[in-house]
């Protein structure tokens, strides 16, 4: 009997955060008109990789929906730091297919794997070029043949949109955005985005995008026990 | 035994390794134009191949530009070898053996800095390596025209006592003259560091207009400005993003330019108006003031060609064969340029023995003799 009521009150502790945990759910919308994205011709005039094409290749800045609705935005909490679980996280596959970056803009933690996958029949070279070299992100160059093992990379650093790309074939590359906590996300092809778990609290959300708002567009939110709502409005400049 | 006569095969050599050096520079250029430096991830390895085993049916994509670079510089690297042994053992010249020697240590520091910049993913050595890549171009060129008969036959150190030397106050009048063609050289080569510093900083583009920029005549280089430029560019390739350092960069590169065609444009017309022609030498061949002429109209001639060429890299969106024609072209104004020096400064600075000297009204290029005027 004790040891019931020692197992329920463990569980009713170790629970409660999680059950007042909310998530962040919201939009991002596009205001204005982008340029337009341009076709990358060398994909077509690639011996190997014009093959892995049936339609032009273009450009994704700005994937943006019939509605406004704007894609890969990086959505994180703001002033959070030293929270990460990146080493239990499961990694984060970044796949090269069709002599593109699949996905085009991801977000990980800091001491999450990413895993750099070739489903290509065409050799790769994955190039990781991170700005914070200070902080520990290691330059790095490694050669992944077709069929080749998943490369992995860990960066212990935050960094917005660390680069990855491919010398072999310059027109590839992708951007990972690494923070040292699991509040992100990347919105989806509706822009939609939603970050989990979320522990009460007020905090400031910033939504960033690689044109459209490299410094972020910040917003103050309260996160209660059904969660909160953050839609985002960026301009095209 | 080092003999005093001219070496026609070995001029012929160093001509050689002048080409092949043209060459290796426009293979190089098409490797940054493509933005491909980092195709081959290791070195002196090819994908962990001795680099001459490489098979030739993995040379696709960024790696063909790559590593014909790498085949390339080790031929370059192996013709240096062979002339500067040539020359330590054929020529009398001691100078002119230890410039053999430079080279030689020039072209093994080139290709280490080229696999640092690879192994060690620094861009400032990539600027380094383009900069030297075209002090070597330079220096090998100046071997060709110190090997070469027209230089050996006129030279003021062949032995020549005659008294026809200018006099002080002669080489007075053309001093800033040939202050000019020394100041115009080294112009050159501070362009051809900034070129090679916007290269290898791989930001593409940071002024995407011409003549104009940015729709202006200087463009704005304030944080939100810069932010909104890269904000509307849409690159192809894994261009870094443009900062106010390389918009101010571009800028004084298109100012310098200006300045150089004004320098050059200078000379052409000292050169045209000076009213002064003299036919070949009694020997048949051609005189130090018809090189020089020629050189300063080939120099006006192909620094047009470069300003042309850097016009049609903005319009292109920097599109390879243009962009690396630049950087050649490029190369061969600053040859010219060194070209242009020596001679001057060899030839007309005074020193005894120097034969072929005008004898109407002075060029204005370099020194007159004494009495030019009578």
């Amino acid at each position: 009997m004790k040891t019931i009521t020692l197992l329920t009150l463990s569980a009713l502790v170790c629970g409660l955060p999680t059950a007042r945990a909310g998530d962040i759910t919201g939009k991002v919308t596009l205001k204005g008109t982008p340029p337009p994205e341009k076709e990358i011709t060398q994909v077509k005039d690639d011996v190997n990789c014009g093959k892995l094409h049936n339609e032009p290749v273009k450009t994704r800045f700005y994937v943006v929906g019939s509605g406004g609705e704007l894609a890969d935005v990086f959505v994180s909490l703001k002033g959070i730091s030293g929270k990460s679980t990146g080493a239990s996280a499961p990694p984060l596959v970044i796949d090269q297919k069709g002599c593109e970056y699949i996905p085009y803009v991801a977000a990980c933690q800091t001491g999450q794997k990413i895993l750099a996958k070739n489903s290509d029949p065409v050799l790769h070279n994955v190039h990781p070029t991170p700005n914070n070299t200070v902080g520990g992100n290691k330059e790095d160059n490694r050669a992944q043949m077709a069929g080749g093992a998943d490369i992995p990379f860990v960066f212990p650093a935050a960094e917005d949109f660390l680069r990855l790309k491919c010398d072999i074939h310059p027109w590839m590359f992708s951007y990972v955005s690494v923070v040292d906590h699991p509040y992100f996300a990347v919105t989806a092809k509706d822009g939609t985005f939603k970050i989990a778990n979320v522990p009460p609290g007020k905090y400031t959300l910033v939504a960033k995008h690689r044109k459209a708002s490299l410094t972020g567009v910040e917003q103050e939110i309260e996160v209660k026990a059904d969660g909160a709502k953050a839609d985002f409005t960026l301009e095209a400049k | 035994m080092p003999t005093d006569h001219h070496h026609p095969w070995l001029h012929r050599f160093a001509v050689l390794t002048a080409l092949a050096t043209l060459a290796l520079l426009g293979v190089g250029g098409l490797v940054t134009s493509h933005g491909v430096g980092m195709a081959v991830p290791d070195w002196p390895t090819t994908y962990g191949y001795n680099m001459f085993f490489f098979p030739i049916s993995k040379w696709t994509g960024g790696i063909f530009y790559e590593h014909s670079h790498r085949l390339a510089a080790s031929g370059v690297g192996l013709l240096t070898t062979i002339l500067a042994v040539w020359l330590w053992f054929a020529e009398s010249r001691r100078w002119l053996r230890w410039l053999g020697v430079i080279a030689f240590a020039l072209v093994v520091l080139q290709g280490v800095l080229g696999g640092l910049r690879v192994v060690l993913f620094k861009d400032q050595i990539g600027i380094l390596h383009a900069t030297l890549a075209q002090l070597f171009f330079a220096l090998v060129c100046s071997i060709a025209l110190f090997t070469s008969r027209w230089w050996m036959k006129r030279a003021p150190c062949a032995a020549d006592d005659d008294d026809s030397s200018p006099q002080p106050a002669v080489l007075e009048a053309s001093a800033p003259a040939r202050r000019l063609v020394l100041a115009t050289t080294l112009l050159i080569l501070c362009q051809l560091i900034l070129g090679a510093t916007m290269r290898h900083e791989h930001a593409g583009l940071a002024i995407p207009d011409f003549p104009l920029a940015y729709g202006r005549l200087w463009p704005a280089m304030d944080a939100d400005a810069v932010a909104a430029y890269n904000a509307r560019r849409i690159e192809t390739t894994a261009a870094n993003s443009i900062t106010a350092f390389q918009v101010g960069l571009q800028m004084a590169h298109r100012l310098l330019a200006v300045v150089i065609l004004v320098c050059a444009g200078t000379m052409a017309w000292r050169v045209r108006n000076s009213g002064f022609s003299q036919p070949e030498t009694p020997e048949g061949g051609t005189s130090n003031v018809q090189v020089l002429r020629r050189l300063a109209f080939l120099w006006l001639g192909l620094l047009l060609a470069q300003a042309a060429l850097g016009a049609w890299t903005i319009w292109s969106n920097k599109a390879a064969d243009v962009a690396t024609a630049h950087v050649l072209v490029g190369a061969l104004s600053l040859v010219t340029g060194v070209a242009g020096c020596l001679i001057c400064f060899r030839r007309f600075s005074g020193a005894p023995g120097a034969r072929n000297v005008p004898t109407a009204q002075g060029i204005g290029i370099c020194s007159a003799p004494a009495g030019a005027n009578s």
